[in-house]
């Protein structure tokens, strides 16, 4: 039997062991980031989730200023923690539109009024439609859209409070 | 104290199993290598390990919470034989039952195997110690079942409602009997090969361990699929996920590992390939348990993801693995090879029975790891599942099953009589099956028509090596042979039919409601509360009926307080002709409650096959051990 | 103060990971056409759950994959192609969501690998019969 052959075996031993310990190394990232990011948003039209707000549409985007768009629902936890934050880049002058996931214009309500309100706009998304559309996988996230109506940047999980600069730093390079 | 005692048990066998390495190896020179004390030393660490076993289902069984493992994974309230299971019913209590069985597999060895050389016997005992040692020290370092726990909480975390089920006390040590008794194999093939000795021998020897192995490993993955499908609740029995992978591979291995062993037993030939498949099949087995353990792939199933452990498992691995394979790859030209046979011949048949058996086995482990894979060279990720395994995997299988119609029955070596007579019952009746589910069922799939079409061709197919033969005089290990090849026939008719016939309903419905599904009417009559020893649940009264009787089924929604967790339970009925599952869902706003029917005619067929396919192992390897005995006492009259 | 705020009202929030609402109306219904409700349950069954651990939107429970299977009953409803709802959701989350591997350059080797080892141990074999005479 030839060399190669008797080899092979322990060759792909060896291919194994080094695909397995660069997995161990580099541990998975599982999060399924969405595949919208440098494409325009995908067209929609939302009800307004609550009473009070305005709905919210695609064409709310391509305005000639970058938006950001909060993806939440009242019943999120990691939502709760991340709305001050929320109201802290508002302040800074940065708009935030927002799409409310599988939720009660009630709890909208009450969330909106126990943690404050830095939406411009916010969208009723019962069935969970435009939040597969952007290719979001879970509440919260935020998206940076820039004047054009294309997205550019995808923020998975809650806004900490380290992440607020790089939040800044990607909408200044959206502009 | 227990605990205490455990590990200390669990400390002194991995000290003897460092001593009967050395001793293998040549400590003591040649009085040293003799087989004895070596023998004696294995016996030795089997008990020690059994002690340590026991010492941690008795901390189960009393609730001890100042053990680490029984305050995280058991509770007090909780039913005893659920106790029990819940000893394995966790990483590192499932790891010291692998261990266990190692020790033991490796002490019965010692203990009875006479026909083997006493340097190759040696060998052999050596490697099993190399294997025990790694593995101990695995549990010693990295996963103590014996740790303590202070202060001791009032009570314990429950275990996972999903594991609290007969299922469970049933399949992992079944599995592990049949992954760990595949390491016998894997030692003898280490000390044949260490010492020139492959030959009929060395098969004889290794053959009782493969079949009581595969046969376990039968049975395991039977269970776990029968379990899975009415556990969970979605009428499925195999989804390909990487852990059922897992289990499969070893016995892909171990299949053919089997049929070569008996063609090296009794004819001296595939040497060379018999001796790869042994040190495959118990790759196989510690590849899978990396693959659970290490929470590299990402599975319902997987339990304890720790990378920590995963690389104390790869680096054990790597070297027991890449040791054994380098061995082959060294002292495979030595094997000199058995005489050559025709392609159409029993060997031929079985050289392609081996070859579509590796096929399926190197296609499963490149599905399982190809999203790894593709990861690591591009960045991407991909989801390889269902079906692309059934896809690649069924028509190879299909081929398997075609060859089955003529293999069993040819000649050694070479087959000149006409083929056609010994091939004509199998196939008249699978061309009669073809034309007629083409003219009855035109719409079903090609590769459940297949199956169905081979299914049914292979009963009797299965059966004809038993004709023109004397019954009363054919050994029993010829019937283990039909009755598990019939197995294989009745399991693929399951798997066909269940493909191709299954019909589901969805339907919102109020009480009083009636829903049809394939023959059966199906009227929801009531929804109330029941409660169990640890849980509490809503359950649905449906009444069935088609034509005449009425059957009662009542599935559940479980709620479960320790650790708060909701299951469904289905409610299956069972008859002649299939199974009508029912599950029960939420309801909606309307006050309608979702429920999900099926009517899967023929599935049971799928386990009964893995049953039957069992028992013919069973069969042959009780002929084989008898026939043993009988050659011993003929041998020990004659000396008389 | 802020955070002491903070931590109240999280402590005061409900402990979910589930929304209130009922599942979409399409998530638990059979589309009414038998070879269209056919169809969408095949491809339920190859794109996988997004929040799940291992499991394709047809056996999971959860919201989100509820909300998925809505999706394709929908669109196949009005009369969209298997492929094209698959290729609309591959669009969004990459080839990981569907459980059928794309065929393309980097997975090549995946989908010939039954073939190449077919081919690979019949060459290995081929010295091992003697002739058919």
């Amino acid at each position: 039997m030839s060399r190669l052959v008797r080899f092979a075996p322990l060759l792909i031993l060896l291919l194994f062991v080094a695909v397995v310990a660069w997995r161990l190394l580099a541990p998975e990232d599982t999060k399924i980031r969405s595949r919208m990011t440098g494409r325009p948003v995908p067209a929609f039209v939302l009800a307004p989730a609550t009473g009070g707000v305005s709905g919210l549409s695609s064409t709310d985007f391509a305005t000639g200023q970058p938006r950001l768009v909060n993806v939440f629902a009242s019943w999120c936890v990691p939502c709760i923690a991340e709305a001050p934050l929320l109201m802290e880049i508002k302040r800074r002058g940065i708009p935030i539109n927002a799409i409310a996931v599988r939720d009660k214009p009630a709890d909208v309500a009450e969330f909106l009024q126990s943690h404050g309100n830095p939406f411009d706009r916010i969208g009723a998304d019962p069935e969970s439609r435009v939040q597969i559309a952007l290719g979001s996988s879970g509440v919260p996230e935020t998206f940076i859209v820039d004047g054009q109506g294309v997205i550019r940047y995808q923020h998975m999980g809650p806004i900490e409070p380290g992440d607020v600069p790089l939040i800044l730093r990607e909408w200044e390079k959206a502009r | 104290m227990i605990a205490e005692a455990g590990l200390a048990a669990l400390w002194l066998a991995t000290a003897l199993a460092a001593l009967q390495l050395a001793l293998a190896f040549g400590l003591g020179g040649e009085q040293g290598r003799q087989v004895a004390p070596i023998r004696a030393v294995a016996v030795g660490q089997g008990l020690l390990t059994i002690l340590a076993f026991a010492a941690l289902v008795a901390v189960f069984l009393r609730s001890d919470m100042s053990v680490l493992l029984v305050a995280e994974n058991s509770h007090s309230q909780k039913p005893w034989i659920y106790k029990f299971a819940g000893a394995w019913g966790n990483h590192e209590g499932s790891m010291l039952l692998w261990v266990t069985v190692l020790a033991i597999a490796g002490a019965v060895v010692a203990l009875f195997e006479r026909r083997l050389d006493e340097r190759t016997l040696s060998a052999s005992l050596g490697a099993q110690a190399a294997l025990a040692l790694g593995f101990f020290a695995f549990l010693l370092i990295a996963s103590n079942p014996f740790e303590r726990l202070d202060p001791a909480p009032l009570d314990g975390r429950g275990l996972n409602p999903l594991l609290q089920d007969p299922g469970l006390a049933f399949h992992p040590p079944t599995l592990y009997l049949g992954y760990v008794g595949l390491s016998v194999a894997f030692s003898i093939a280490v000390g044949g090969l260490i010492r020139r000795e492959v030959g009929p021998a060395i098969a004889r020897a290794m053959r009782p361990w493969v079949l009581a192995a595969w046969i376990m490993l039968t049975l395991g993955i039977t269970a776990g699929s029968y379990w899975a499908y009415y556990e969970l609740g979605w009428g499925g029995w195999w989804f390909w996920d990487p852990v059922e992978n897992a289990s499969l591979m070893p016995w892909l291995a171990a299949t053919a590992l089997l049929h070569s062993v008996n063609v090296l037993a009794a004819r001296g030939g595939l040497r060379a390939w018999t001796m790869m498949l042994a040190l495959v099949a118990f790759s196989m087995s510690m590849v899978g348990t990396f693959l659970v353990r290490s929470g590299i792939l990402t599975s319902v199933h997987a339990f304890a993801v720790d990378p920590t452990r995963g690389s104390f498992i790869l680096v054990l691995l790597t070297l027991y693995i890449g040791g054994a394979l380098t061995l082959l790859a060294l002292r495979i030209a030595d094997v000199k090879e058995g005489a050559p046979f025709n392609i159409v011949s029993r060997e031929g048949g079985l050289v392609i029975n081996n070859l579509l058996l590796s096929v399926i086995l190197g296609v499963v482990f490149v599905g399982t790891l190809y999203p790894l894979i593709a990861e690591a060279v591009s960045g991407e990720k991909l989801s390889v599942g269902p079906p692309y395994f059934n896809s690649v995997a069924s028509p190879v299988a299909l081929a398997l099953a075609a060859l089955m119609l003529i293999g069993p029955q040819l000649r050694w070596r070479r087959d000149s009589a006409p083929i056609l007579p010994r091939l004509a019952p199998g196939l008249l009746i699978a061309v009669v099956i073809l034309v007629g589910s083409i003219i009855l069922w035109p719409a079903i799939g090609i590769l459940p028509r297949l199956g169905l079409v081979l299914g049914v061709g292979l009963l009797p197919a299965s059966v004809m090596p038993l004709f023109g033969r004397s019954l009363r005089r054919t050994p029993l290990a010829v019937w283990g042979m039909v009755l598990a090849h019939l197995g294989v026939a009745v399991a693929i008719l399951g798997m066909a039919s269940d493909s191709a016939f299954t019909r589901e309903k969805l339907a919102a419905s109020r009480p009083g409601d009636t829903v049809s599904v394939g023959p059966w009417l199906v009227e929801f009559k009531q929804v109330m509360p029941a409660a169990g020893p640890n849980w509490t649940a809503l359950e649905a009264e449906l009444r069935a009926s088609r034509g005449s009787g009425v059957t009662v089924l009542k599935p559940q929604s479980r709620f479960f307080p320790d650790p708060p967790t909701t299951t469904n339970e289905a409610a299956i009925d069972t008859s002649w002709n299939g199974q009508l599952y029912a599950v029960l869902g939420e309801r909606d706003e309307q006050g309608r409650w979702q429920l999900r029917l099926w009517w899967k005619p023929f599935v049971t067929l799928i386990w009964l096959g893995g049953i039957l396919i069992a028992l013919g192992g069973a069969l042959a390897l009780l002929g084989r051990l008898f026939r043993e005995r009988q050659q011993r006492r003929r041998v020990e009259e004659a000396y008389e | 103060m802020k955070r002491l705020a903070l931590l109240l009202a999280l402590a005061a929030a409900p402990l979910r990971a589930d929304s209130d609402l009922p599942s979409a109306s399409w998530a638990n219904q059979q589309l009414p056409d038998q070879r269209q409700e056919a169809a969408a349950q095949a491809l339920m069954e190859e794109l996988r759950c997004l929040v799940c651990q291992g499991q394709s939107i047809a056996d999971s429970d959860a919201e989100l994959a509820g909300d998925m299977r809505a999706l394709v009953r929908q669109r196949i409803a009005a009369g969209e192609k298997p492929d094209e709802v698959r290729d609309w959701l591959t669009d969004r989350y990459g080839d990981w969501v569907s459980y059928r591997p794309p065929v393309e350059p980097l997975t090549w080797p995946l989908w010939l690998a039954p073939l190449l080892m077919l081919a690979a141990g019949a060459l290995l074999l081929r010295k091992r019969f003697r002739g058919r005479g």
